[in-house]
């Protein structure tokens, strides 16, 4: 269903079929008035943000006072790195080959980033409880029926990659692509982060030596942390790309408001919906 | 936009009146059960509240991971702070043999007691992980006094709430609560890995505390007080490390 709504549209250039693009074509026409995001989705969405610049920012301050990665359970500037990233350190006693010492912030750095991820857990778990309470997950994250083989993947992929302009669909639905992208943030990349995170806390390590146990020893669960981390960067560049590139304003109008659509454009589309 | 009718003004009055009654119980309730650190307070004060609370309920009784003997680290690394003092070069002149550990507050019988007295007593070994907060680490053998015993031996008074412990050095120290001073595993450490504590690992005698971060772990102990509070210690947030933004629960 999904995929023929979409052939139409792409074939059609007026207001009328505007509504015929619907990547979940199934059942009536949605209301105007219904939001692009619910009001929870919005508002942990920006909460989640906020949290993350803080987790990003206390961690990269953490890093540059150990700027080394090691393998397995243990590990210091007596033994070999896995990598060593080439910045200098906040510590005299890594070997770095720069010249100087950078000022410490490991003080506030560690504060902000354990509240920062008590609040982007919390938020999270609302997120999580609230979806599953909607069913935001079924109906808006899982990919829709005809849209679950690699070649629906890869049509999305290649025009991204044509960089063709977005369909009027997507402004008010998620494309396969999108859908899996949130979905490995959500239940891989973010229950990764976390549980490579905890696995670095002397005190649950007592109460569940599985967690770093699993992971392969406490170095291997800091150096899995790093990279899972990067993942999420990763994630956000190419999400505030693509929020850009499909047009900033009426993404983050949806985002912030609930309204994708200027009212003028409803208006619009409302009277093309019945001719 | 429609206005606020009456029954929504109603219903978020009454979930605000929930909201902040329900606040205050819990602090209250967090208060009676020990749940709330002495750096509660300033901006990230709910974060150390909340790692510390859960921490306690998580993990009071629970034992830091044990290694085999053939993890021990071939390398450690002691991140050397100089042994301050000039009384401290003494000391290590002498072997240590006049070194004490002085304890008192709220304990039955105010003792300073020798390594030797020390050794006396019930000790025990155990082979466990450094982990600084800058992220190295590394496995060493401890043996040591459990810290237990001592507030045993010194007679700790049942109101005690914490355990304060001053190096040589008078800005360095710290404090645990009950619950990791009472813990098997937190020992007056006096020996690493079959031998005696090198001066560089914090010798003669260092506070381990296994379940925490390496800075809980001070060197060159000399004095203990137990105590219900330690608003009165230094700026009342149970250790200088607070002052630097670091946590005073360390357990993370």
């Amino acid at each position: 269903m999904g995929e023929g709504g979409r052939r139409v549209s792409s074939a059609n250039q007026g207001l009328t079929v505007w509504y015929a693009a619907p990547v979940s074509a199934a059942g009536p026409p949605p209301n105007p008035d219904t939001p692009r995001h619910t009001a929870v989705v919005r508002v942990t969405h920006w909460i989640t943000v906020i949290a993350f610049f803080a987790l990003l920012l206390s961690g990269v301050e953490i890093v540059i006072s150990h700027p080394r990665f090691y393998w397995g359970e243990t590990g210091n500037v007596r033994t070999r790195p896995l990598f060593t990233l080439p910045i200098p350190s906040s510590r005299d006693t890594v070997p770095t080959g720069y010249g100087y010492v950078m000022p410490d912030q490991n003080g506030w750095s560690r504060s902000l980033h354990f509240q920062s991820a008590w609040a982007a857990v919390l938020t999270g778990l609302i997120y999580v409880i609230s979806s599953l309470w909607t069913g935001h997950f079924l109906r808006n994250l899982f990919p829709v029926p005809g849209d679950r083989t690699w070649r629906a993947f890869w049509q999305v992929m290649a025009k991204c990659l044509r960089r063709a302009p977005p369909e009027e669909a997507e402004a008010r639905s998620y494309n396969v692509v999108q859908r899996i992208a949130y979905l490995t943030v959500i239940f891989v990349l973010f229950p990764l982060v976390i549980w490579t995170g905890l696995a670095m806390s002397p005190a649950f390590d007592s109460a569940v030596p599985a967690a770093v146990n699993a992971l392969g020893g406490r170095q291997s669960a800091r150096t899995l942390h790093f990279m899972v981390s990067g993942f999420l960067l990763l994630f956000l560049v190419v999400h505030v790309t693509m929020v850009v590139l499909a047009g900033f304003r009426s993404r983050m109008r949806g985002m912030i408001t609930g309204r994708a659509l200027l009212p003028a454009e409803r208006t619009l589309e409302h009277v093309g919906e019945r001719p | 936009m429609s206005p606020i009718s009456r029954r929504k003004l109603i219903t978020s009055g009454l979930a605000a009146t929930a909201g902040v009654a329900g606040l205050t119980a819990a602090a209250k309730v967090a208060q009676h059960y020990g749940l709330i650190p002495p750096d509660h307070g300033g901006l990230y004060g709910p974060g150390q509240t909340l790692t510390y609370a859960a921490q306690r309920v998580l993990t009071t009784h629970s034992l830091a991971r044990e290694f085999p003997r053939g993890m021990i680290s071939k390398l450690p690394f002691a991140n050397e702070t100089p042994p301050p003092t000039d009384l401290f070069k003494r000391h290590q002149a002498t072997g240590f043999s006049d070194w004490r550990l002085s304890v008192d507050g709220m304990i039955a019988r105010p003792t300073s007691l020798s390594l030797p007295d020390l050794k006396s007593l019930p000790s025990r070994s155990q082979i466990t992980e450094v982990v600084c907060e800058e992220g190295w680490s590394y496995i060493a053998e401890w043996i040591g006094t459990p810290l237990d015993e001592i507030l045993k031996a010194v007679g700790a008074l049942p109101q005690a709430r914490y355990v304060v412990y001053f190096s040589t050095d008078g800005n360095w120290w710290d404090s645990i609560d009950m619950a990791d001073a009472l813990h098997p595993q937190t020992l007056l450490t006096w020996g690493m890995n079959d031998g005696d504590l090198p001066v560089s690992f914090g010798g003669p005698l260092r506070m381990r505390v296994p379940r925490q971060l390496g800075y809980k772990s001070v060197k060159y102990v000399t004095h203990l007080t137990v105590t219900d509070s330690v608003k009165h210690i230094g700026k009342g947030l149970g250790s200088p490390n607070p002052e630097g933004g670091y946590a005073w629960y360390a357990g993370i």
